[in-house]
């Protein structure tokens, strides 16, 4: 099989790495163990798969592998900085935004995208950048609460609730 | 309800929350084995056909193809992929591999190979020569005279009656409907359609299988059912249950299509044959049509009523298909009368139901279990029955509902397959589910407002429904607990959390039982070699069920724990309790000790382990109620139906965790709204799918969703750990019905076929047209 070797970025490390012509970035990705890419459809319809390419989120199952040369690529695995998680993880946790937790790296990697470029979005625009990802458990409420909640400043702690 | 808990009934976040959020290796895919093989399924392009010969010759001589399975090289055993508790209720008509296909997507054959190319290439070396036979696609044609047989093979066992294709059939009743009806004022009666919904998890079925060092068959699986799925591989393979491992780690989505034993077999088959680790993983496509859907049903539906407003008498008929396999075929259809009809309390009850085998795909257990299809006949009839009799349907509902202190005597006669128990009503927040459901949507303005002159017509429209907690005398769990040097605690239970959350709700019972905070509790679930037995994440039962026996199994290592300490503090057991992460003397003159200062002492000094583990079932199956009222807009020029707003109020007993029972509430709602308008998997005339992708299978989206009002109603169920019953699946029961009613109160339409699509609104509305014309009012 024909192989050729491709450099790129991955959440700020230089990689080199061998591939075929046809891998998918989806499948390159996980095979070095980026797992938080997940594979949902693999026809670019449900959004699991999703990173950001240069800070613009792609389904890396819609992307050649080869394609990603030169690129800057980020994945859920480089959001936090050790153990010190980004704010938009600390308030899909504390909104109870993750429920089987299958699609929540790609709702974090597009809200970052979005946040990015608009700090503070309106709702609207918040479940604009979340259509692209599918999720069946949540009802998206409580993602686009934690996605609204990380961009306000004053970001507080969890609601708790007094008990009848 | 207790005001006092320091972890029950607080919004902690999932103890498994860090790995999920930074992307971990939590799932079943989300490992590298070295020599992983890929498996792969040769779907029947035929729905019903028999395999004249088959020739794997050129496949097995391909280069990097390690093993290819026929029906000729694997054990026949007849089995149901039904994930229960054994004896399952569902009949055996399935094999490992058959000589007879019975659905387009139905197994012919499987290959593991070193790649997915190859794999793939393998299949379609594959000569396969079918006697195509007559398929029976059509709910109503599979008992009809002369109609093909699906199942004819001799060795199927629990079949109904297999020469007319009934899987199951069910009849029961308590008073006498007949005399009921005679007694009513009034009589209505309707038909109503559902369709064949899929579960879309985002996680598609994965299973990846291989042999430990001992030469045990290791299984790890995408599984709702880590037990069940033990026992039945075991069988299937023909090998005994100590030599099985399966492992469930997070499950991305289940909602009942994970209640299955679907890959693990073959999994476990490919990676037996090939002595090589094998990974098999459904494409999105194959998801759909090869794992499992909710039942289709008819329903016909009667119900005798006063006009007063009194129902009196209720029957529904009911002719569902199981697809090609009877997988939960009865238990589903059973749910359908069992959960329904005893929302309200008429004297006379009759529920019969013919479930049928046609060759289609397989139907299972999905969230809701029968509920969804009988409530939505249910709750469109009485909304019809309220309107013609000038009653409004909040009141009516409020005349008529199950109310605390009943009892509902339909369960007693329709169990899970058979007899059940009696449901006493211990708890009860529907009346206030009602009024504050009814609030948050505006009913009484809403309901009075004058239609508007535009295109665009809104309306309210209400349901009521409720479900169950666990299987009542049939599901158990159990759990066990053993303390370490630093005062933490190992909690193991068999349960299997599947994202909703029971990871979290356990661990919350463990720690405010053993007076511990939350990060104290360590927690193992679902590996059948290192956690005890349950039966698994379905029918609401993991919370009371589950969250039962780590009750107990915390009670029993806490009395080890404060006798351990009475010995340090030179106290009486009765002075003493758990609180803070230590124990404390109460009253006068206070001594403590603290978790690990009790845990060292016992360990170093009393050479003894504290642990202790309980096992817990109930029988009674408390159900939680729920009240769900929706706000659409109908365009009539397109037919559009907007969702503007959906108010679901919920009575969970005690949320252990009311933010992740909030997830769950909205969740289902997400699900139920796609049930109620958009989501059907739609088969050719073959029997083929035709929209088996997300593009043409329209799930809703994050800027689909209408705004959603959560709200739970607390109640203190007896039954359950700390009141908590269950919350995950009763709330996908009202959207349905609350839109197709909230339809016809916006434009006097009734909807009584599932999905409600804007053709059908659009030519609904060009009918009621054409009538109005010839009609004097």
């Amino acid at each position: 099989m024909k192989t050729m070797e491709i450099r790129l970025n991955v959440n700020g490390e230089a990689k080199q790495w061998t591939v075929a012509p046809g891998d998918l970035l989806l499948d390159v990705l996980r095979r070095e163990g980026y797992f938080g890419v997940k594979r949902g459809c693999e026809a670019g319809e449900c959004g699991a798969c999703t990173v950001l390419l240069d800070g613009k989120p792609i389904n890396s199952c819609l992307m050649f592998a080869a394609k990603a040369e030169g690129s800057d690529v980020l994945t859920i695995e480089g959001m936090a900085h050790g153990s010190t998680l980004h704010p938009l993880q600390e308030a899909f946790l504390d909104h109870g935004a993750a429920q089987c937790g299958f699609c929540t790296p790609a709702m974090i990697l597009n809200a970052k995208a979005l946040l990015d470029q608009k700090p503070h979005p309106s709702e609207e625009e918040v479940r604009e950048a979340l259509a692209g990802t599918y999720c069946r458990c949540t009802g998206y409420r409580k993602p686009v609460e934690a996605v609204l909640a990380a961009a306000g400043a004053g970001r507080g702690p969890a609601p708790r609730r007094a008990k009848a | 309800m207790r005001s006092d808990h320091t972890v029950v009934g607080q919004n902690v976040r999932k103890v498994d929350g860090v790995k999920l959020v930074t992307g971990g290796p939590a799932f079943t895919d989300d490992i590298h084995l070295p020599g992983l093989l890929c498996g792969k399924i040769l779907p029947s392009p035929y729905a019903h056909a028999r395999i004249k010969r088959i020739d794997t010759a050129k496949a097995k001589a391909l280069p990097g193809v390690h093993a290819v399975l026929t029906y000729q090289n694997v054990p026949r055993v007849p089995h149901t992929t039904a994930g229960q508790a054994w004896p399952e209720p569902s009949p055996y008509d399935t094999y490992l591999l058959d000589s007879k296909v019975r659905f387009v997507g139905d197994r012919v054959a499987a290959v593991a190979a070193e790649s997915r190319a190859i794999a793939e290439k393998a299949l379609r070396l594959i000569e396969v020569e079918y006697d195509v036979l007559p398929a029976v696609l059509e709910i109503e044609q599979a008992m009809a005279p002369g109609a093909p047989v699906i199942h004819d093979e001799p060795d199927a066992k629990g079949i109904h009656d297999a020469s007319r294709n009934i899987a199951g059939y069910i009849l029961r009743g308590i008073g006498n409907v007949e005399e009921g009806f005679r007694e009513s004022d009034r009589i209505f009666e309707r038909e109503y359609r559902t369709q064949r919904q899929q579960h879309c998890s985002i996680e598609p079925h994965v299973t990846i299988s291989w042999l430990d060092g001992d030469g045990r068959l290791v299984i790890r699986t995408s599984s709702q059912v880590p037990f069940h799925a033990r026992r039945q591989v075991a069988m299937i393979l023909q090998i005994p249950v100590s030599r099985v491992h399966v492992i469930k780690p997070r499950i991305g989505g289940g909602f009942g299509g994970k209640q299955e034993m679907l890959l693990e077999d073959i999994c476990g088959a490919l990676a037996l044959a090939a002595r090589r680790p094998v990974r098999i993983e459904y494409t999105r496509e194959e998801e759909f049509y090869m794992a499992r859907t909710r039942h289709p049903q008819i329903l016909r539906m009667k119900m005798g009523a006063n006009c007063d407003g009194t129902i009196v008498a209720s029957q529904l008929t009911v002719l569902a298909t199981t697809g090609a396999y009877g997988s939960h075929s009865t238990t589903v259809q059973g749910n359908t009368g069992s959960k329904v009809l005893p929302l309200y309390r008429a004297e006379h009850m009759r529920f019969e139901c013919h479930v049928v085998y046609t060759n289609t795909p397989v139907a299972g257990a999905f969230r809701g279990y029968g509920c969804p299809q009988g409530f939505f006949a249910q709750e469109t009839l009485v909304d019809e029955i309220a309107h013609e009799l000038g009653i409004d349907p909040v009141e009516f509902h409020r005349q008529n509902v199950i109310r605390l202190g009943d009892i509902d005597r339909l369960s007693a006669q329709l169990g899970e397959g058979k007899e059940g128990l009696p449901r006493h009503i211990r708890s009860c927040g529907l009346p206030e589910c009602l009024d504050r459901a009814a609030a948050a949507i505006g009913w009484t303005r809403k309901r009075k407002a004058l239609p508007s002159a535009s295109h665009l017509k809104r309306g309210v429209g209400m349901a009521c429904t409720m479900q169950g907690s666990g299987i009542a005398g049939i599901d158990w769990a159990s759990a066990f607990l053993k303390m370490n040097e630093d005062g933490s605690f190992f909690l193991q239970v068999g349960a299997a959390d599947v994202g909703g959350g029971a990871d979290t709700v356990l661990a919350q019972i463990a720690a405010e039982t053993l007076g511990v905070s939350l990060d104290k509790i360590v927690i193992t679930s679902g590996d059948t070699d290192t956690t005890p037995f349950d039966v698994g994440a379905y029918a609401s039962s993991t919370t009371i069920i589950s969250g039962g026996a780590v009750k107990k199994a915390a009670e029993k290592v806490r009395e080890q724990v404060l006798r351990m300490a009475a010995k340090m503090l030179e106290t009486p057991v009765e002075n003493l309790a758990c609180g803070d992460n230590r124990v404390s003397t109460v009253g006068e003159g206070k001594k403590s000790a603290t978790m690990t200062q009790i845990a060292l002492h016992s360990m170093y000094k009393e050479k003894t382990q504290i642990m202790d583990g309980a096992s817990h079932f109930n029988t009674d199956s408390p159900p939680p109620f729920c009240a769900t009222f929706a706000e659409v807009e109908v365009d009539t020029q397109t037919g559009m139906v907007r969702v503007l707003h959906l108010a679901t109020a919920v009575d969970p007993g005690v949320a252990i965790n009311p933010a992740q029972a909030e997830g769950q509430v909205e969740g289902a709602v997400a699900q139920g709204l796609g049930y109620a308008l958009t989501e059907e998997l739609v088969l050719d005339d073959a029997g083929r799918p035709v929209n088996a992708n997300f593009l043409d299978y329209k799930i809703f989206g994050a800027k689909d969703m209408p705004k959603l009002t959560t709200i739970l109603v607390e109640t203190d169920e007896p039954l359950g750990p700390y009141g908590a019953k269950s919350i995950s699946e009763v709330p996908i029961n009202g959207p349905a019905p609350a839109i197709a009613n909230a339809i016809f109160h916006a434009i006097g339409v009734r909807f009584r076929k599932l999905p409600i699509r804007p053709e059908d609104v659009l030519r609904a509305l060009r009918e009621k047209e054409t009538v109005a014309d010839d009609q004097c009012v």
